[in-house]
């Protein structure tokens, strides 16, 4: 602003309907405003937002000449682009706006009517004189890389993955484990409607590993994200397979030409219940097809002297390299997609459970690899000593709804626990209890599929699962003490099995991902999304979006929903071709900086140099992301942000105090 | 007497604490009007002159919140604030202001709860210790203006720039 300008501001006290006038009194806050220096003009409506009140911004800077405009309504992390747009349809710069937080901030958190308008007052004065401050900036934007990452191979990522390349654009897909799949691969049906889980994820993995827009990095992991939105640079650490993917075919020969004659190692996508060699492959549907050494067991990597049957095996195609090394590789993207998914509780904690003590307690993970054509058992229901069970407990919400473990619903355990009843019952003809705290069932087809169970004649018994015991010593049966809320008495029911509903949780390294890509994490550890309706695959780092149970526990249908919209999203960003910067960048103000470098170790994004020559610090717009930290540390005030000045700030903390 | 209702700066940075009051507001959490906000993007733009022109301008307590330390936004900036906050202390203590008048907060995007508690027992703290009336000190006891101003005078030579 030059100080000759006249300034002549605008205030809009919005009533948000009742959410704000209900509690705050607007006419006396719009009079307040009224007197506030430099305020030409003050009004307040019952939607700000709505086109009405865009509008009647938009006329009043036209008929009045105003040149600043606050807005006192919601947060700005909500509407403050749309009032800029509004600004700028007027003709005025888009940046002369400022908001005053009177919901979220006041009307909301405020009981006393009195005291909110007190609040609001001072939020007014605030902005008013912080906007007299503002200066026009021009509007800043990025390229953005027209490529993807999609960080974990599950159903999430796969479906955005192939979403991304379908529309034609180039798509790294990175996934931890030798195969991508993830849990759903491990699943033998789908609920409600019974699919084949590999019948409709197989030909999926297949696409991915076929199309030629997608770069498939298996067994990899991220080893750190640089850059922002438009520009990120990812290094993906490549673990070594031994086995070069190139020159396999995947014919699996190998495997039978290991020494080892018996699999003896506990294979982990089957959950320990089946085993495997030191080479193997997940399973039969891996993508890619390529098996992978353990190095741990791997006579030759291990000790360095085996007879290597394996590489006799390969033959001529010589895929083996036990020389092979970890590696990373950069990757320059434009948008990030994180579909990590979600973890198996582990119900070892609960001790009344006696899971790792009783060899027939199960998880719900275990049964399903158990009732798995392609699992450890191919596919019959047997408990460890190869009995068929006769009775079968499933217990509901182990580790969800409890406040010990986790608090929340994890949604999809009712409706696997009746498809697990379904099965057991149609696999073995055994009797199955389920006890449950209440039947959630709120999806398509989900309700029917609970009365179809019902009427197969699965008990369903209301009540938690207090105690478990073994009826004798040793491997036995078990009985669940369980108090039947519908009967009103307590009920030791007698099994062969019990299977365990467990929770569905965050990664244990969750936190070390969420780091990486600079995004948040809500209480129970899932990864927040930037609006809980409005953005629920953006996160508070633009450009990273998140799709799949890392964001909360859901099933297929919606995993599969919300990894199309996160693809979408991204699309959208990459078709953009350009993305605009806030525009809150610090800058040096040359004539004032005495070269002192201050600054320089405190930007921890390299943006600020030493120009020897001159003698000042330079700071590099692109790179600069706006924290103000440098600004807040220049001892001779040479380093000064844009929308977030000394000036605006000071300006900001009179008004709150001094708005009377 | 009615009750003391302190004057609270709150600085909040743009990523963690200022959107957990926006969660806060969105989930009803009610907490004491006393605290004024002001948005800032990252905790470590928070100039310790702030802090000290808020007392100055009659804040009994100022509250600067950000995000968990290994959370920030902007990778690591608010150890700057960490370390800016353990100087602020040192020195608003020799400046005669209790040390509880100044509080770091860390608050996540999800802790709305949280940041209303951790105010409202900020401002519980602050009203025990009464108002600052920093401002009042500084001019009338101890008529710092003039006290400068004879200083100034008395070193007048010293202070000349060499040409």
């Amino acid at each position: 602003m030059s100080d000759n300008e006249t300034l002549r501001i605008g205030v809009y006290v919005c009533h948000c309907g009742t959410n704000i006038a209900a509690v705050i009194d607007v006419e006396a806050l719009t009079k307040f405003a009224e007197g506030l220096p430099h305020v030409a003009l003050a009004r307040n409506y019952k939607y700000m937002c709505s086109d009405p009140g865009q509008e009647l911004v938009k006329q009043d800077i036209a008929e009045y000449g105003l040149n600043r405009i606050v807005v006192a309504a919601c947060s700005p992390n909500l509407h403050e682009p749309t009032f800029r747009r509004a600004a700028e349809d007027a003709g005025l710069n888009r940046f002369l706006v400022q908001m005053a937080n009177i919901r979220e901030q006041v009307a909301w958190v405020t009981e006393d009517g009195e005291l909110a308008l007190e609040k609001a007052k001072a939020h007014v004065a605030g902005a008013v004189r912080r906007v007299a401050r503002h200066e026009a900036l021009q509007r800043q934007f990025v390229r953005i890389t027209p490529r993807a990452m999609v960080v974990g191979g599950g159903i999430a990522g796969i479906q955005a993955a192939l979403t991304l390349a379908e529309a034609g654009k180039e798509v790294v897909l990175v996934e931890r484990e030798p195969s991508i799949g993830g849990h759903m691969a491990m699943f033998d049906k789908t609920f409600p409607t019974l699919d084949c889980a590999a019948c409709i994820l197989t030909p999926k993995m297949t696409s991915v590993k076929v199309n030629p827009n997608i770069k498939l990095l298996t067994y990899s992991e991220i080893e750190s994200v640089e850059g922002s939105v438009g520009n990120f640079k990812v290094k993906v650490r490549r673990k070594p397979r031994y086995i070069n993917e190139d020159l396999c075919v995947g014919c699996m020969q190998c495997i039978d030409g290991c020494v080892f004659t018996q699999a003896k190692f506990p294979n982990s996508f089957d959950q320990g219940l089946g085993m495997r060699k030191p080479v193997w492959v997940p399973f039969p549907q891996a993508v890619p097809p390529v098996p992978v050494v353990d190095p741990e067991v791997c006579l030759q990597i291990a000790r360095g002297k085996c007879k290597q049957g394996c590489v006799e095996a390969c033959g001529e195609r010589g895929a083996f390299d036990f020389d092979q090394q970890e590696k990373i590789e950069e990757y320059e993207v434009g948008a990030i997609i994180i579909a990590t998914g979600f973890k198996a509780f582990d119900p070892s904690v609960i001790p009344y459970y006696g899971y790792g003590k009783y060899p027939n307690v199960y998880t719900s993970l275990e049964v399903e690899r158990l009732l798995n054509a392609g699992g450890p058992t191919g596919g019959k229901l047997i408990l460890r000593d190869g009995s068929t069970p006769k009775k079968v407990g499933i217990i509901h919400c182990v580790g969800s709804r409890d406040v010990n473990y986790h608090e929340y619903c994890s949604r999809v355990c009712c409706m696997y626990s009746l498809k697990i009843a379904h099965l057991v019952r149609e696999k073995t003809g055994a009797e199955v209890y389920n006890c449950y705290i209440d039947i959630r069932a709120p999806g398509k087809g989900f309700e029917e599929f609970y009365n179809r169970v019902q009427n197969e004649g699965v008990q369903f018994v209301r009540g938690k699962v207090a105690d478990i015991t073994p009826v004798a010593n040793g491997s036995g049966p078990l009985v669940m003490k369980v108090d039947d809320t519908l009967l009103g008495h307590i009920r030791e029911i007698e099994v062969d099995m019990v299977i365990l509903a467990v929770a569905l949780e965050p990664h244990a390294d969750a936190g070390e991902v969420r780091r990486n890509f600079g995004i948040s994490c809500s209480n129970e550890g899932f990864f927040l999304e930037k609006h809980p309706k409005l953005a629920p695959v953006n996160t508070a780092n633009d450009g990273v979006l998140v799709a799949g149970a890392c964001q909360g526990a859901k099933d297929i249908p919606d995993t599969v929903a919300q990894a199309d919209a996160a693809a979408a999203k991204a699309l959208a960003m990459i078709d953009a071709g350009e993305i605009e910067l806030e525009p809150n960048t610090a800058w040096i103000d040359e004539e004032m900086c005495s070269g002192c470098k201050t600054c320089i170790n405190l930007c921890p994004f390299q943006a600020i140099t030493a120009d020897e020559e001159r003698k000042i610090a330079v700071i590099d717009q692109a790179l600069c992301k706006g924290c103000g930290t440098c600004v807040a540390a220049c001892p001779s005030g040479a380093a000064k942000q844009h929308l977030f000045g000394d000036r605006q700030i000071d300006e900001e903390l009179e008004g709150l105090m001094n708005y009377v | 007497m009615s009750t003391f209702n302190p004057k609270i700066i709150a600085f909040m940075c743009n990523w963690c604490s200022y959107t957990a009051s926006d969660l806060a507001g969105t989930a009803r959490i009610k907490y004491s009007p006393c605290a004024r906000i002001i948005r800032v993007m990252c905790s470590g733009r928070v100039d310790p002159s702030f802090v000290l022109k808020a007392y100055a301008l009659g804040a009994d307590g100022v509250m600067i919140a950000g995000c968990h330390p290994g959370d920030c936004h902007y990778i690591n900036q608010n150890y700057k604030t960490m370390r800016r906050y353990a100087m602020l202390h040192h020195f608003i203590e020799q400046m005669g202001i209790e040390k509880d008048r100044l509080r770091l907060v860390w608050a996540s995007a999800a802790e709305g709860q949280y940041l209303a508690e951790s105010i409202d027992q900020f401002v519980e703290d602050v009203r025990k210790l009464g108002p600052l009336n920093w401002t009042g000190v500084w001019e009338d006891e101890f008529r710092s203006e003039e006290a400068l101003e004879e200083i100034a005078a008395e070193h007048a030579e010293a202070m000349e720039v060499q040409a």
